[in-house]
C-alpha cells in the first residue's frame, strides 16, 4: 500500500471520509440553524437535543412499532419537527419582541429539559441502532474499504442540503422567506401570513436536525449526550461560516469535518480543538465570518 | 428603560441623591447588613461547608453578573474560568506545596490572563455571537484540561492540601477556612460593588444601554469592555480556586459546559444586574441541588424548566422582583 505524507494511504482517507461524515452533520446542523436565526433571530441552543431526539425517535419507531431505517428516516423529521412546532407556539413565539439572549437562554432550558428526559428514560449508555441491511458491508476501492453506510450519509446530507437551498433560492416559497428575513413587517403587509411562516420555519430547521439525528444514529451510539457535543462544535462552525449564507454553511461544514478528520491523522492530540482554533485564527483576521455580511 | 434590555433593571435608574454612602441605597444598607449578620451567624447553625459552597457560586454568580448584569454582554464561558482557576490553586497548594492565599491569588491571576486573551477575541462579534464565541473558546479550554497533564484528567486533582493561612492559622479546620471564605467573598462583593459604582462602571452601562452612542460620546467602549471582562473572569477564578481548597477536589465538572449554564441560571434566577441578585440566586439552586441530588438527572430537568420560566415569566428574578414590590433598588 502506498503512503501519502508518510501516512498510509487507508488510514489517510479513513479519516477524510470519517471527518467527511463529521462534516455531514455540522453542514446540517448549522443549515438548520442559520435558517432558523435569519428569520426568527434566536440562537436554537436546543438544536443539538433535537438532534438527539431524531436519533432516539428512529430508535424508539423501531423498538416499539418494528419500523425500520426507511421509515426512521421518513418519519423522525415529521415527529420532531412538529414537536419543534409545538415548541415555538407554546415558548419561543412569546420572545420575539425581546432581546436575542433571552431566545437563547430558553432555547438553553428547553435543552436541559429535552436532554435530561431522555437521561432519565434511556440512561447515559448508549443505545445500539444497526445499520440497514441494504447500507451495510463495504466496497473495496483499492486504496481503502469503503463503508457503504458511511458514504450514503455522506451523500445523503448533501442532497438534502442542496435541497434546502434550492427550496430558498429558487422557489417562491423560499423568496418569501428570504424577503422575511429582510424586513418581516413589510412582507407581512403584502399578505404573507407571516407568523406561520416563522412557525413553519422552526420546524423545518428542526426536523433537518432530527434528520442529521437519524443518519447518526446507526455511526455513533444512540445516546442523550450525542447532541450537545455536537452543538457546541457546530456555534463554532456558524461563527467560522457566519450566519448570511447557505451554501457558506454548508461548505463550511463539510470543510472543518475535514480539516478535523486530517488533524486526527498528523497530530491527534488537537484534533477536539483545531476547530476552535480555527475559529480563533477568523475571528482575528475575518470577524464575520469566511461568508458573514459584516 | 424598556423591557426589551437583557438587564432585569425594569426599575427606574436611581437618582444620586437616593445613595445614603458608597453607592449603597438605604435599603441595599439594610440587605448589607443582613447579609453581614448571616455570614457571622450561618456556620453556627449551618453546615459551614455548605455555607462555603454556597458563597463559593454566589462570588462566581457575581463575577458573570458584572458582564450580563452592566455590560451586557452574556459569555456563555465562564466556567472556563471558575474551572481553570481551581485546576490552578489545586495545582499550586498541592504539587508546588504554596500557601492557600498564594494558591488562591494565582488561580484569579491565571483566570484574568486567560480572560484577557479570550474576551479581546470574543468582543470583536456582539450579542449572540459574543455568546457562542465564548462558548465555544471555554469548550477549547474543557479539551485542554481532559488532556492536560497537570489537571489529572478524569480523576481531576484530587487531595488538595488547605495548608496554613500566610503560614499561621491551620485551614484544615472548617471554621478557619470558613472565616476566610467568608472574608474573601465579602471583599469581592464590595469590591464589584465599588467597580459598578465607580466612573468606570457608569461608562459599563452606558456601553449596555447603547454602545454606539458612548463610542459618540468619545469612550473605546471595546477597552472598557475589555477590562470589565478580566475583572470577572479573575474573580470567577478567585472563586473556583475557593472552592477547590474547600473541598480539596479540582475536576473537569467545574470547566464543563454546564457549569457555564448554571452560573447563568444562577444569575438569572436572583435577578441580572441587581447587586444582591446572584447571591440569593446561587443560595436557592446549591440549595436544591443539595436536598434534591438523589434524584439524579432530574435536577437538569428542574433546572431546565426554571430557566424557561424564568424567562418567560420571570426576567427580573426574584431580587428584581422584590424590589419592585418594594419600590426600591435591591
Amino acid at each position: 500500500m502506498e503512503d501519502l505524507f508518510g501516512i498510509p494511504a487507508p488510514l489517510l482517507f479513513g479519516q477524510v471520509l470519517l471527518g467527511l461524515i463529521n462534516g455531514a452533520f455540522y453542514a446540517m446542523l448549522s443549515l438548520g440553524l442559520a435558517v432558523i436565526f435569519g428569520l426568527l433571530n434566536i440562537v436554537n441552543m436546543a438544536h443539538g437535543a433535537l438532534f438527539m431526539m431524531g436519533a432516539f425517535v428512529a430508535w424508539l419507531l423501531l423498538d416499539k412499532l418494528g419500523l425500520g431505517y426507511w421509515w426512521a428516516l421518513l418519519l423522525s423529521p415529521f415527529i420532531v419537527g412538529a414537536f419543534g412546532v409545538l415548541l415555538e407556539k407554546l415558548f419561543i413565539s412569546r420572545l420575539y419582541k425581546l432581546d436575542h439572549l433571552y431566545g437563547l437562554l430558553l432555547t438553553f432550558g428547553l435543552a436541559l429539559v429535552i436532554e435530561g428526559v431522555f437521561r432519565n428514560e434511556f440512561g447515559s449508555s448508549g443505545l445500539p441502532y444497526r445499520i440497514p441491511p441494504e447500507l451495510s458491508g463495504s466496497w473495496d476501492l483499492d486504496f481503502m474499504f469503503l463503508p457503504i453506510y458511511r458514504a450514503w450519509v455522506v451523500i445523503f446530507a448533501l442532497v438534502a442540503c442542496l435541497a434546502t437551498w434550492l427550496v430558498i433560492e429558487k422557489t417562491r416559497l423560499g423568496a418569501y422567506l428570504r424577503a422575511a428575513t429582510e424586513n418581516a413587517p413589510l412582507v407581512q403587509a403584502f399578505g404573507v401570513n407571516v407568523p406561520r411562516m416563522v412557525t413553519l420555519t422552526y420546524g423545518a430547521g428542526v426536523a433537518l436536525a432530527a434528520l442529521g439525528g437519524v443518519l447518526a444514529a446507526p455511526i455513533y451510539s444512540v445516546n442523550p449526550q450525542m447532541g450537545s457535543n455536537l452543538i457546541i462544535v457546530v456555534f463554532a462552525v456558524v461563527v467560522i461560516g457566519g450566519m448570511g449564507s447557505i451554501l457558506g454553511a454548508v461548505l463550511t461544514g463539510f470543510g472543518l469535518g475535514i480539516v478535523e478528520g486530517m488533524t486526527k491523522v498528523f497530530y491527534p492530540e488537537a484534533s477536539a480543538t483545531v476547530i476552535f482554533v480555527i475559529m480563533v485564527i477568523v475571528l482575528l483576521a475575518r470577524p464575520a465570518g469566511l461568508f458573514g455580511r459584516a | 428603560m424598556s423591557d426589551t434590555a437583557i438587564t432585569a433593571g425594569a426599575l427606574p435608574a436611581p437618582k444620586a441623591e437616593n445613595a445614603v454612602a458608597w453607592g449603597f441605597s438605604r435599603a441595599q444598607f439594610g440587605a448589607l447588613a443582613a447579609m453581614i449578620v448571616f455570614l457571622a451567624v450561618a456556620p453556627f447553625v449551618l453546615y459551614p461547608v455548605f455555607i462555603m459552597k454556597l458563597l463559593c457560586f454566589a462570588l462566581f454568580a457575581l463575577a458573570f453578573n458584572l458582564l450580563i448584569g452592566y455590560v451586557g454582554l452574556l459569555s456563555f464561558g465562564h466556567a472556563a474560568y471558575f474551572g481553570m482557576g481551581g485546576y490552578i490553586a489545586g495545582y499550586s497548594a498541592k504539587a508546588l506545596g504554596l500557601s492557600p492565599e498564594l494558591a488562591i491569588l494565582g488561580g484569579g491571576i491565571v483566570a484574568g490572563l486567560l480572560g484577557a486573551v479570550f474576551g479581546w477575541i470574543a468582543i470583536r462579534r456582539q450579542g449572540i455571537y459574543f455568546a457562542m464565541i465564548t462558548l465555544a473558546l471555554a469548550q477549547m479550554v474543557y479539551f485542554f484540561c481532559v488532556q492536560a497533564p497537570f489537571t489529572g484528567g478524569e480523576d481531576g486533582i484530587q487531595a488538595i492540601p488547605r495548608g496554613n493561612l500566610l503560614g499561621v492559622v491551620p485551614l484544615d479546620r472548617d471554621m478557619n477556612m470558613y472565616w476566610l471564605v467568608a472574608g474573601i467573598f465579602l471583599g469581592s462583593f464590595l469590591l464589584i460593588h465599588r467597580i459598578v459604582h465607580s466612573p468606570f462602571g457608569q461608562v459599563l452601562k452606558a456601553i449596555r444601554e447603547n454602545e454606539p452612542r458612548t463610542t459618540s460620546l468619545g469612550y473605546k467602549t471595546d477597552d472598557y469592555k475589555l477590562v470589565a471582562f478580566i475583572l470577572s473572569s479573575a474573580l470567577a477564578g478567585v472563586a473556583g480556586a475557593t472552592k477547590s481548597l474547600v473541598f480539596g477536589i479540582a475536576t473537569l465538572t467545574d470547566v464543563h459546559w454546564s457549569m457555564s449554564g448554571e452560573v447563568v441560571l444562577m444569575t438569572l434566577v436572583g435577578g441580572l444586574g441587581t447587586t444582591f441578585g446572584p447571591v440569593i440566586g446561587a443560595a436557592v439552586i446549591v440549595t436544591m441541588q443539595n436536598y434534591l441530588a438523589e434524584l439524579g438527572a432530574w435536577v437538569t430537568v428542574i433546572q431546565g424548566v426554571i430557566f424557561v420560566a424564568c424567562v418567560l415569566a420571570f426576567r427580573r428574578g426574584i431580587i428584581g422582583e422584590l424590589g419592585n414590590l418594594l419600590k426600591v433598588k435591591l
